[in-house]
């Protein structure tokens, strides 16, 4: 068994090595079937979830991201209350679109990659150094981009050294692209990226963020069939999380229940917002 | 052609424990103490970087005596064991039981196969939901496990500071009493003479089961001081 921890005797080397603090690295070496980037597929399309659009807007205190919850299968609906964003560590949360299996996955080696860190070196790695850890899986999962199961984030956390919030954005060859404002990224991205270019102004408050997302995830659910709208019939409202320098929190649902309430009474009136 | 002496495996073994026994008895004291809340570890150690005390996964921590590059080698070990564990199947699969009983495979294998044993003691603590699900392990250099409750103490004069902290440790007292019988314990002299040891020659750390998921906490600086009972005027 390739993740077998040598329950027969001597610490087996990998887990001795000094000097890797990355996780990945180390399973690459201990349980190389357990990485996502070390599969091989067979040719073919198959048809899989696909979660879509999140959202992420830097304001005056740090920075907020939120996603809706629908995942689909070609033009059915997959899922209605999927989560796709997700806390990476204590000051970073990371949201993904694209191939949902995959893209949960990835999620959870990167979060198990920066407490890993954390753990073995004794401090937090810089919030670049975090995003360009993400960069490395994302281009190590380009052969199965290319075959139709691409991953794509969006990483946003609160740089303690810096004390700001930040945005990056990535392309599916691990490209990575600092955002100043507000980013999207899923199938909606171009509507809610339309909606926050109109409506972001520099230094806006933490509660006008959150705003900002749930109407520019709002637009998107408009115009894109793939992306979910708040749903009033049974409560699903979208997920959204909060990163100050207090640390990175899930606003609690009554919450973005109000926020969405608001939306949507204003929508009553004027739908296009 | 010369024969090498015949040495009998009971010298053999011998000689090996005495060496470890000593190098582990040069080092200083690192004591577990259970409280009401959580697992609080307290050792003297002048250096903020170099640990004895670490945390290896969500509820499970890692304490050592001994020579540091060995046990530090064994505590990245536990943690990428532990990760992996955790990765492999889910979070709460991960067992302070798990994880003595590889550290005891290791350390004993070792012990036999080789011809330096590790000079290191180690202490596995595990906090669960209320104090009778909390889990501790001594783990010594050849490999021997051993379940302990309420208190451990390695390394160093270990002996007089057991004796001590059984007369007057009760695992159901508050944070702040654990930790200051154990300063008081680790400020004990053999001939009877006490030191005063400050925040600054101290490295305390807890398992805090009030906390939501890791439940590992250094005590640093100010709150250190103000549990010492030692609050300097500035602060």
């Amino acid at each position: 068994m390739a993740a077998d921890a040598g329950l027969h005797g001597r610490l087996p080397p990998h887990f001795t090595t000094p000097g890797s603090s990355s996780f990945s690295e180390f399973l690459g070496h201990a349980a190389p079937d357990l990485l996502p980037s070390h599969r091989e597929l067979p040719g073919g399309v198959i048809d899989v979830p696909h979660g879509t659009t999140i959202v992420a807007v830097v304001h005056a205190s740090g920075v907020i991201m939120a996603g809706d919850r629908r995942a689909t299968i070609g033009n059915l609906i997959a899922q209605r209350d999927i989560e796709k964003v997700f806390l990476a560590d204590d000051y970073s949360v990371v949201g993904i679109a694209g191939t949902a299996g995959l893209a949960v996955e990835m999620v959870r080696l990167f979060q198990v990659e920066l407490e890993h860190y954390e753990k073995m070196e004794g401090h937090v790695l810089s919030l670049d150094g975090k995003a360009n850890r993400l960069s490395a899986m994302i281009r190590g999962n380009l052969s199965m981009a290319m075959q139709g199961l691409a991953v794509v984030p969006l990483f946003a956390g609160f740089d303690l050294d810096g004390g700001l919030g930040r945005i990056f954005g990535y392309d599916i060859t691990g490209g990575r692209y600092e955002e100043h404002s507000f980013h999207s990224v899923g199938s909606g991205s171009t509507f809610a990226r339309s909606a926050l270019k109109k409506r972001y102004r520099n230094g806006v408050s933490e509660a006008e963020a959150v705003k900002l997302t749930v109407d520019a995830l709002y637009d998107a659910a408009d115009d894109d069939s793939a992306t979910g709208g708040p749903d009033l019939t049974r409560g699903i409202w979208p997920v959204v999380m909060s990163v100050t320098d207090a640390g990175a929190r899930r606003l609690p649902e009554d919450e973005v229940g109000a926020v969405v309430a608001t939306v949507v009474g204003e929508r009553m009136t004027n739908p296009g917002g | 052609m010369t024969q090498p002496f015949y040495v009998s495996p009971e010298q053999l073994m011998k000689d090996k424990s005495d060496y470890a026994r000593k190098g582990i008895a040069r080092g200083r004291s690192v004591l577990t103490l259970a409280y009401d809340d959580g697992i609080l570890f307290v050792g003297e150690n002048p250096s903020n970087a170099l640990h004895k005390i670490s945390e290896i996964y969500d509820r499970i921590a890692f304490a050592a005596v001994g020579k540091y590059n060995e046990f530090e080698n064994l505590r990245a070990a536990g943690v990428r064991y532990a990760d992996l564990r955790g990765y492999q199947y889910a979070r709460r699969d991960v067992t302070s039981r798990g994880l003595a009983n590889w550290y005891a495979q290791a350390l004993g294998t070792h012990f036999v196969e080789s011809g330096k044993p590790y000079e290191v003691e180690l202490v596995v603590a595990e906090v669960g939901e209320k104090q009778a699900d909390d889990q501790l392990y001594r783990l010594t250099y050849d490999g021997s496990v051993a379940e302990e409750h309420a208190f451990v103490v390695m390394g160093g004069n270990s002996e007089p500071i057991g004796t001590y902290v059984k007369e007057h440790h009760d695992p159901t007292v508050s944070l702040e009493v654990a930790l200051q019988l154990g300063v008081h314990a680790l400020s004990r002299s053999p001939d009877g003479t006490s030191r005063t040891l400050a925040a600054d020659d101290l490295e305390a750390a807890v398992l805090d089961r009030t906390r939501p998921r890791r439940a590992f906490a250094r005590l640093l600086g100010p709150r250190l001081e103000r549990l010492l009972g030692q609050e300097s005027s500035s602060t």
